[in-house]
């Protein structure tokens, strides 16, 4: 090996440390991108390959009741590859060792199997068809009740309690995601998808012969919205509710619209990441470059020409380079790893196909590259160019003149070795600002990454404390008259009932949709009440709907604009509605419309679909109780327990994302620091050798070093917070323009944890420096030229 | 090996030599007009003050720095108004430099710091043979770190004369030693001289070591004072210091 090139490996491992930290700020950036992606393409892929595989429907309708022959009538239906039709109904279950009834959406299997929307068993068996009482259930309500094969639960069938047998768990393309028509969120205890006989489903709901769901798969190339118009007429003479197309089925709007955000974040937050890391290293391989100028002028001296000095530091800048990226792809795919097992816990894929995500480890060696490259070349070239009898004597001392600053140093009496903190930060303000920037790049990543919690914390509070006021909401399994309000009042325990109407909605306005929900408020409602945050309860207009702020901004509604509301559920209708209001809500997300208006535009009666209940404390079993045995009533949420789940759901993820966006912030952190200190360090041996010689003491040199680190920390960490709130602010008007849109609000917690978590970072790092300055050899120190 | 150079023969010649350095404001007249003739297998002590220009001179000869003024001549070949590359190649094919403060790289032990060079000469001795001659033969896979100042210095010169250089330019080389070591380091250099007929030049501030070299300049204030032929040489181990 030739002698250049011994030299470059053996500095590699002189400065390993420092090698390290810079490939770790660098690894972070490629971490992210690399992370995203895979996340991102592993799940929209997985999504894809599963549909396929289990046929799921592109086009979905129910009905009254219609014969069995409308299924091959469908399926003539130019552009249908493939139809289905199934028996499906919503019933309350009654689960042994659970006190709260629970809701069942029953779809019937065919005895031949599923042709379309096929469950993929996970455990046990499908049901036998000549065993009627046998179902299969989805298995995360399996696995929250453990109802594992064998075991046994009631349920109301047609107004009789029947006992089913569990044959075996499965999942479905139809209910990736699970959530009960109308909750807010998942509750696999209470909600399940129940998979029962043909002959069994018919039975219970007197249908033989007949379906009342259809779903149809499209020919390549097919005309959807031509095809739900003739399924529509198909369907109408018996009671078609409107055909819709994937968009408009509840799972797979979740999973699209989750898919989607996750794919702002993988095309916004990397970049970031990788710019600031990018920036950094370019600073810090500079710097230390930069130290290698003696070495250069000697190379030069002995015969080196300029471009066999430039690929020396090169390919040192190249190795780091490629440490840092190897780094940064091995715990991408671990962060992708964890994020994608977050997602499972919620979306029910029955198999993962891992996306390495080519592109994103191709893009991201490229620019990792291209960044030590950079900045190489740049501290390279400088020295490089300099004739080799000036680079090989040390720079020229800087000059001390006294300035106004020094003036105001010696004003404040301060002590020695504080004295020569400020100085050095003074006498190279280049040097202090790179690890200045750098420490606030980091304080910034974290305030950008902690501050959706913040918004998802504040979201809750409101949701759960200012408007909804009632302890129990019961849902119907179908909209009932007004009258049901009158009928609640007699359960057991009940003081107060109030209607509403609910239903969740695609949003749309020009190019620009949401997936939301309407609110049907019923006049002189007292529990769930429409707030606005400065004026208070809001009084619905007589026409028209009521739209909070931060959704207006990102539908980019106006008052008077009109807004066209897609329902999710039946019956499905399309409204178009003028704006009438749009209220102060931080944290609104939903559309309000007062019933009047509500059922005048869909030329119904009004109609409940909710029954918000105030109940005496102790009434809660009896109350449970009575609901099992009520058909009408479809689930009953206790806002107590709501509000526990949604706790413990949010900390179990905000454990895992916290953990890698702190650990990305402390790694940058951790990088700049060290290598700032260490190259503080070595250039300035000398000088804290002498102060040792003088008779300082190890605490009071070490001061020295660690107080400027330290001190520079302080400052960093308020332009952080600017930075990240900079930051921030741009991650959320990226992600408002989609489905979902994020409060713009940074508590001061935040911003506290991510100062304080530099901070310590910080202080480690110089810490482990400060360490080596014990170990400095005094003698050799002082007789080192510089 | 015998020296079969002709003593007669100019390897380096300057003709008004200028060099300013502007600093800020102030110029610094470090060489004002020197004019100046070595010849082949010639070894030379360059004496004057401290700041006198001596450093500047032997930089300029060896093509690290390059006159303001004036015209610099190795053999044929002009050294002024050429570029850099044709000026490291110069360094590379024709100078070796010993500075004062040994400039080892580190990082490398005394065999490959001799063999940085050796890797890129035209007509190289082996770097152990080179180290040989300054009686180092057995500190070879020594790291800078373990060798004395002493040792050191003769593993950049027997970096420097491994490449067999036509002139050897050494700035101060015992400026950082003690007189035995500094004897040792002369020895060193005056054998090279003598052996390799290489000519030297040798910057000190030492006035006794006049006496190991053919010829004395007396540099001041950036002009060449005085230029004496030593009637007599004497070994460095005879200089008293
Ligand atoms: N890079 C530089 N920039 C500015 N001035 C310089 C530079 N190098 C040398 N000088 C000035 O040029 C003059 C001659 O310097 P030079 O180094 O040649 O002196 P010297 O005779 O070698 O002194 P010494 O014996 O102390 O090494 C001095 O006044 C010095 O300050
Ligand atoms: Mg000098």
């Amino acid at each position: 090996m030739r002698a250049l090139d011994r030299k470059m490996l053996r500095d590699l491992r002189r400065i390993w440390a420092q090698t390290l930290a810079i490939a770790l700020v660098l690894g972070c950036g490629i971490m992210v991108l690399v992370g995203a992606h895979s996340t991102q393409l592993t799940l929209s892929g997985t999504q894809a390959a599963y549909y396929e595989r289990q046929r799921f429907g592109d086009v979905f309708a129910s009905m009254t009741r219609a014969p069995a022959s409308v299924v091959r009538a469908a399926a003539e239906i130019d552009g249908v590859a493939q139809a289905e039709g199934r028996i499906g109904f919503g019933a309350v279950l009654d689960i042994s060792g659970m006190e709260e009834p629970a809701t069942g959406r029953i779809v019937s299997l065919p005895p031949e199997g599923a042709a379309m929307n096929v469950p993929v068993l996970v455990r046990g068996r499908l049901p036998d068809p000549e065993h009627a009482g046998e179902v299969a259930i989805n298995s995360f309500f399996g696995e929250a009740n453990q109802l594992v094969p064998g075991s046994h639960f009631g349920a109301i069938l047609n107004g009789r309690l029947t006992q089913l047998t569990v044959t075996g768990w499965v999942l479905s393309p139809e209910f990736v995601y699970t959530i009960a028509p109308g909750a807010m969120m998942p509750d696999n205890r209470r909600f399940g998808v129940i998979w029962l006989n043909e002959s069994a489903a018919a039975a219970a709901m007197d249908m033989a012969g007949a379906v009342n769901e259809v779903a149809l798969r499209l020919a390549r190339g097919a005309d959807e919205r031509a095809v739900i118009a003739a399924l529509d007429a198909l369907l109408d003479p018996y009671g078609g509710t409107g055909a819709y197309g994937r968009d408009r089925q509840l799972s797979h709007a979740f999973l699209a619209g989750e898919l989607q955000q996750l794919g702002v974040m993988s095309t916004y937050m990397p970049p970031v990441f990788l710019v600031v890391s990018a920036f950094l290293v370019n600073m810090v391989l500079g710097r230390l470059i930069k130290m290698e100028r003696p070495q250069i002028g000697l190379l030069k001296a002995v015969g080196y020409g300029t471009l066999d000095i430039v690929w020396h530091y090169l390919k040192l800048a190249i190795l780091i380079g490629v440490i840092g990226i190897v780094l940064g792809w091995l715990v991408g795919w671990w962060i992708g790893s964890a994020m994608i097992a977050l997602y499972q816990t919620y979306f029910g894929f029955p198999f993962i196909l891992r996306s390495a995500a080519p592109a994103a480890l191709a893009i991201s060696a490229a620019l990792g590259l291209a960044t030590v490259v950079l900045g190489g070349l740049r501290a390279v070239w400088a020295s490089s160019q300099l004739p080799p009898a000036v680079a090989m004597s040390p720079p020229a001392p800087p000059s001390f003149s006294r300035g106004y600053v020094d003036r105001a140093i010696a004003w404040l009496r301060v002590r020695q070795t504080t004295m020569m903190i400020l100085r050095s930060i003074l006498r190279w303000p280049g040097r202090a600002a790179i690890t200045l920037f750098g420490v606030s790049a980091s304080v910034g990543v974290l305030v950008m990454s902690y501050f959706m919690f913040d918004s998802i914390d504040i979201m809750a509070a409101s949701m759960f404390e200012e408007s909804n006021r009632q302890q129990v909401t019961l849902s119907l399994s179908q909209s009932a008259p007004e009258s049901a309000v009158i009928d609640a009042l007699s359960l057991p325990g009940v003081r107060r009932a109030e209607g509403a109407f609910s239903m969740p909605a695609r949003l749309v306005h020009g190019h620009r949709t949401r997936l939301s929900a309407l609110m049907g408020h019923y006049e002189g409602a007292e529990l769930a009440r429409l707030v606005d945050d400065r004026e208070g309860p809001v009084a619905l207009p007589a026409d028209g709907v009521v739209v909070p702020q931060i959704l207006a901004e990102s539908l980019d509604l106006r008052i008077g604009d009109m807004l066209r509301i897609e329902m999710l559920a039946p019956p499905r209708e399309v409204l178009d509605l003028p704006v009438a209001r749009v209220i102060e809500q931080a944290m609104g997300q939903e559309v309000h419309i007062g019933a009047a208006a509500l059922f005048r535009a869909m030329r119904v009666a009004p109609q409940v679909n909710q029954i918000h209940l105030l109940v005496e404390a102790d009434a809660m079993p009896a109350l449970n109780q009575a609901i099992k045995t009520t058909p009408a009533v479809a689930g009953l949420a206790d806002w107590a327990d709501v509000r526990g789940q949604f706790d413990a759901t949010l900390s179990e993820n905000l454990l895992t994302m916290v953990s890698i966006y702190t650990l990305i912030g402390v790694l940058i952190a951790i990088g700049v620091v060290y290598n700032a200190a260490r190259i503080q360090l070595s250039e300035r041996s000398h000088e804290l050798a002498s102060l040792r010689v003088l008779g300082f003491t190890r605490g009071e040199v070490g001061f020295v070093l660690v107080g400027e680190m330290m001190l520079l920390t302080l400052v960093a960490i308020p332009v952080g917070w600017v930075l990240g709130y900079g930051m921030a602010s741009g991650l959320v008007s990226q992600m408002a323009t989609d489905l979902y849109s994020v409060p713009f609000i940074i508590t001061r917690r935040t911003y506290a944890y991510a100062g304080l978590v530099v901070f310590v970072a910080s202080l480690g790092a110089v810490l482990l420096v400060r360490r080596r300055l014990d170990r400095v050899d005094l003698a050799t120190a002082l007789k080192a030229r510089e | 090996m015998t020296d079969t150079r002709d003593r007669t023969v100019p390897v380096f010649r300057t003709e008004g030599v200028t060099r300013v350095y502007k600093t800020g404001e102030v110029a610094v007249h470090a060489l004002r007009g020197v004019d100046l003739s070595l010849v082949e297998g010639e070894m030379v002590v360059l004496l004057g003050a401290s700041g006198s220009g001596k450093s500047t001179l032997l930089n300029i000869l060896g093509g690290l720095d390059q006159p303001t003024e004036g015209r610099v001549f190795f053999r044929e070949q002009e050294l002024t108004r050429v570029s850099d590359r044709a000026l490291t190649t110069f360094r590379r094919d024709h100078v070796g430099f010993v500075f004062q403060f040994y400039n080892l790289v580190p990082s490398l032990n005394a065999r490959e710091n001799v063999a940085l060079v050796t890797e890129i000469a035209r007509h190289p001795m082996r770097p152990e043979e080179a180290l040989e001659r300054v009686g180092l033969g057995h500190r070879l896979d020594h790291f800078p770190a373990e060798l004395s100042g002493g040792e050191q210095q003769r593993v950049a010169i027997a970096r420097a004369i491994a490449k067999r250089p036509d002139v050897l330019l050494c700035d101060e080389p015992t400026g950082a030693l003690d007189s035995a070591t500094g004897v040792q380091v002369l020895e060193a250099l005056t054998q090279v001289n003598n052996e390799l007929g290489t000519a030297t030049v040798l910057i000190t501030h030492n006035a006794s070591i006049r006496r190991i070299a053919h010829r004395v300049v007396v540099l001041a204030d950036g002009q060449v004072k005085s230029d004496e032929r030593n009637t007599t040489r004497v070994a460095p181990h005879e200089v008293s210091w």
